[in-house]
């Protein structure tokens, strides 16, 4: 009994102890930020693996997930008369919860888990710990410009799997089940406002794009330097930063649209 | 030990070091001396602790208690940009070289030139191949890290840590997992670049006869001290006990084979109990 | 691998694609092109019973729309419903005898705020008031009404 409340004790310890080196590495991280800013190409490379190859993902899921709310919008609207609503419907779900949270969850299985295993093999093969001995902080060198092109892409893929989105529900709508063209835009841009709905999806989108690079990163930094240890800190980046998009969503929605 | 007379000869100056990991002591009152010039090796079995040495010399731990110094700076205590000011003048090649992967070996040994000098890309390129020639591997510049064998993933590492001509060299375990042809050709290197360079080079190695052929100084480690000390011929002719063993690869001595614990003779009876019970 | 000027062809391409899609979002999806509630003029009006009427309903004339409702508070003496409007520049030659009433867009619509003109040769400008309103139609009251009148109706009828 005692034995057990020892161990939860120091199960809670070891995850305020986790916690406490998550912030204090992401402080180093950002401290690291003016560096690669000055050393422009290194963020532009990182722009490349973190970013434009999730790019195809992004895009084709976000088709899909249009197309899909398109057919199911069509199917409940359609039972009431108001079919014309269905480019409210598709671009409303997109712009405000599926872009920047589906977006988000792809992102971490695509990129979030390649950067925690790139970082963890760096630390495993002593890469990370040689910059040091060549005196090349590996935070501001390896982690900041992998941190700044995740922050960076995320918002982008995000805006960018929405307005794919809309394309697809415009296909199923107008294109396969007949709905007018006319209205289908016009019911849009007469319901969705730009700075309510749009910016704030891009603003759930930024936010997560700082939160889940930023576990990618310290789990890969943080992780224990055997092949189990990068794979076990790969899982927990996908794990944690689902857990982490779903819960912050649910606030930022709170906040944004809702009248709690 | 012959006292501070020599004091400006003396690279790196170690007194009275302790460290351990949880509750493992891993040094234990070490004191030694690594003269500038001179190649110093650093024997021991394996886990003694000889890479955690070399992680203290360059900063990157911290002792609980004891003195490094580097070049009369002492090491524990110096702000992270000394520190990083120091290290630029000591290469480390490590185990497993840590090259960056993602880069080829140009990229490789140009890494460190061009993260610490302005220098045109000629220059830098004109630096970079005089290194990888001194290391026999100029033709090798385009090849990935992947692509390489260990012995040239180390000699690589080399050429990147002499890539800023440093005042030190830190080998960890150069000769481990090589074949006798890449063995040699290290050995040689190491001899060579000390010599040619002016360098100071400090060989961590549990290969008694590679290590014993090109070292000027030996410290033999176990259990957190140093048990011994002197030229390899001083030492091949030592009495003690442990160095004995050590040298001359004896399976049991003072170092026991087995792990430390319980006896084999109750391990067994515990497993026939539980036998009986089930 | 790639040199560095391809990578940053390909990367300067992906930041412009996103950017692309945000301006799609903005001009195509939402409201930005069509009213950005910056150039218009605040006008605001009483009702007894805003009903359903939430922040950024629609304002209509003739069922054109011509503006939102940009806040909607209570009269803490009179115990009336004060809406503001936000209504676009171009719109702005509505007599100061202008009447808004409260409709519902079908049977379930969202409720919006219609305005009748009337003949005055003045014209209502930032901060004016509609006077003559009609408050939003209450399904409840109207089936409470309904039923109370069809029950007295079968009684004539006994
Ligand atoms: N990161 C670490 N955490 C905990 N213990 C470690 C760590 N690194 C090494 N050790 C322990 O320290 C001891 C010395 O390790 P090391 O210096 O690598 O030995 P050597 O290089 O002589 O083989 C080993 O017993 C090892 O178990
Ligand atoms: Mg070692």
């Amino acid at each position: 009994m005692i034995g057990t409340i020892r161990k939860l004790g120091r199960w809670g310890l070891g995850g305020f102890e986790r916690l406490g080196r998550g912030h204090i590495f992401l402080f180093h991280v950002l401290m690291g930020i003016p560096s690669v800013i000055v050393r422009f190409g290194l963020l532009v490379q990182q722009m490349l693996s973190v970013g434009v190859l999730s790019l195809l993902i992004i895009v084709v899921s976000g088709l899909f997930v249009g197309m899909v709310l398109g057919l199911q919008g069509y199917n409940t609207l359609v039972d009431f008369g108001a079919e014309q609503s269905l480019g409210v419907v598709v671009a409303l779900s997109l712009v405000r919860e599926l872009g920047p949270v589906v977006a988000s969850l792809l992102f971490a299985g695509r990129a979030g888990s390649a950067l925690t295993a790139e970082i963890g093999l760096m630390k495993s093969t002593e890469q990370l710990s040689g910059m040091e001995m060549m005196a090349v902080d590996p935070v501001k060198r390896v982690i900041a410009p992998r941190f700044l092109a995740g922050f960076i892409s995320l918002p982008l893929l995000a805006t960018i799997f929405s307005a794919v989105g809309v394309i697809g529900g415009y296909f199923v709508g107008v294109g396969l089940l007949g709905v007018d063209d006319g209205a289908f835009w016009s019911q849009m841009q007469a319901k969705v406002d730009f700075s309510e709905d749009i910016m704030n999806g891009v603003i759930k989108s930024i936010v997560f794009g700082f939160v889940v690079t930023w576990i990618a990163v310290f789990e890969g930094y943080d992780c224990i330097p055997t092949s189990e240890g990068v794979s076990r800190a790969t899982t927990r980046t996908v794990v944690h930063s689902a857990l982490a998009i779903l819960s912050l969503d649910f606030v930022l929605t709170a906040l944004m649209f809702g009248n709690i | 030990m012959s006292s501070n007379s020599d004091s400006n000869d003396v690279l790196v100056r170690i007194r009275d070091l302790h460290f351990s990991r949880g509750d493992r002591k891993i040094f234990n009152g070490v004191d030694l001396d690594i003269h500038r010039g001179k190649v110093t090796a650093i024997m021991g079995p394996s886990g003694t602790g000889k890479t955690t040495l070399l992680k203290l010399i360059g900063g990157q731990l911290k002792p609980d208690q004891g003195s490094i110094q580097v070049n009369g700076l002492e090491v524990p205590r110096l702000k992270l940009s000394k520190l990083y000011e120091l290290r630029k003048r000591i290469g480390m090649l490590f185990q497993s070289g840590a090259l960056l992967t993602d880069i080829n070996v140009f990229d490789n040994v140009a890494f460190p030139i061009r993260e610490h000098t302005n220098m045109p890309p000629a220059m830098v390129r004109d630096m970079v191949l005089m290194k990888l020639e001194s290391v026999g591997l100029r033709n090798a510049r385009d090849l990935m890290p992947s692509e390489l064998s260990g012995g040239m993933a180390r000699r690589v590492a080399l050429a990147r840590a002499i890539a800023l001509d440093p005042m030190m060299i830190l080998y960890d375990e150069p000769f481990t997992g090589q074949d006798p042809i890449s063995m040699g050709v290290l050995v040689q290197l190491i001899r060579l670049l000390n010599d040619a360079l002016g360098l100071t080079s400090v060989v961590v190695s549990h290969d008694v006869q590679e290590t014993a052929t090109i070292a000027d100084d030996i410290y033999v480690l176990s259990e957190g001290k140093v048990v011994g000390h002197g030229t390899p011929q001083q030492l091949a002719e030592t009495d003690s006990d442990w160095v004995k063993q050590f040298m001359q690869g004896l399976a049991d001595g003072p170092v026991p084979f087995h792990y430390p614990g319980t006896q084999y003779a109750d391990d067994l009876l515990a497993g026939s109990e539980q036998g009986g019970v089930a | 691998m790639h040199n560095s000027k391809t990578v940053e062809v390909i990367v300067g391409l992906f930041v412009a694609l996103g950017l692309a899609a945000l301006f799609m979002l903005a001009m195509k999806v939402s409201n930005l092109s069509t009213f950005s509630g910056d150039d218009g003029y605040v006008i605001t009006a009483r009702f007894e019973n805003i009903g359903g009427l939430k922040v950024r309903s629609p304002v209509t004339v003739a069922g054109v729309r011509v503006g939102r409702i940009s806040n909607i508070g209570f009269d803490n003496t009179t115990y009336e419903a004060v809406v503001s409007m936000n209504i676009s520049g171009d719109y702005n030659t509505l007599p100061t005898d202008t009447s808004a009433s409260i409709f519902t867009a079908g049977l379930l619509g969202e409720q919006y705020v219609a305005l009748e003109p009337g003949g005055d040769e003045k014209y209502l400008q930032q901060g004016g008031e509609v006077r003559l309103t009609q408050s939003a139609i209450v399904l409840e009251q109207v089936i409470g009404q309904f039923l109370y009148s069809q029950a007295e109706g079968g009684g004539d009828a006994k």
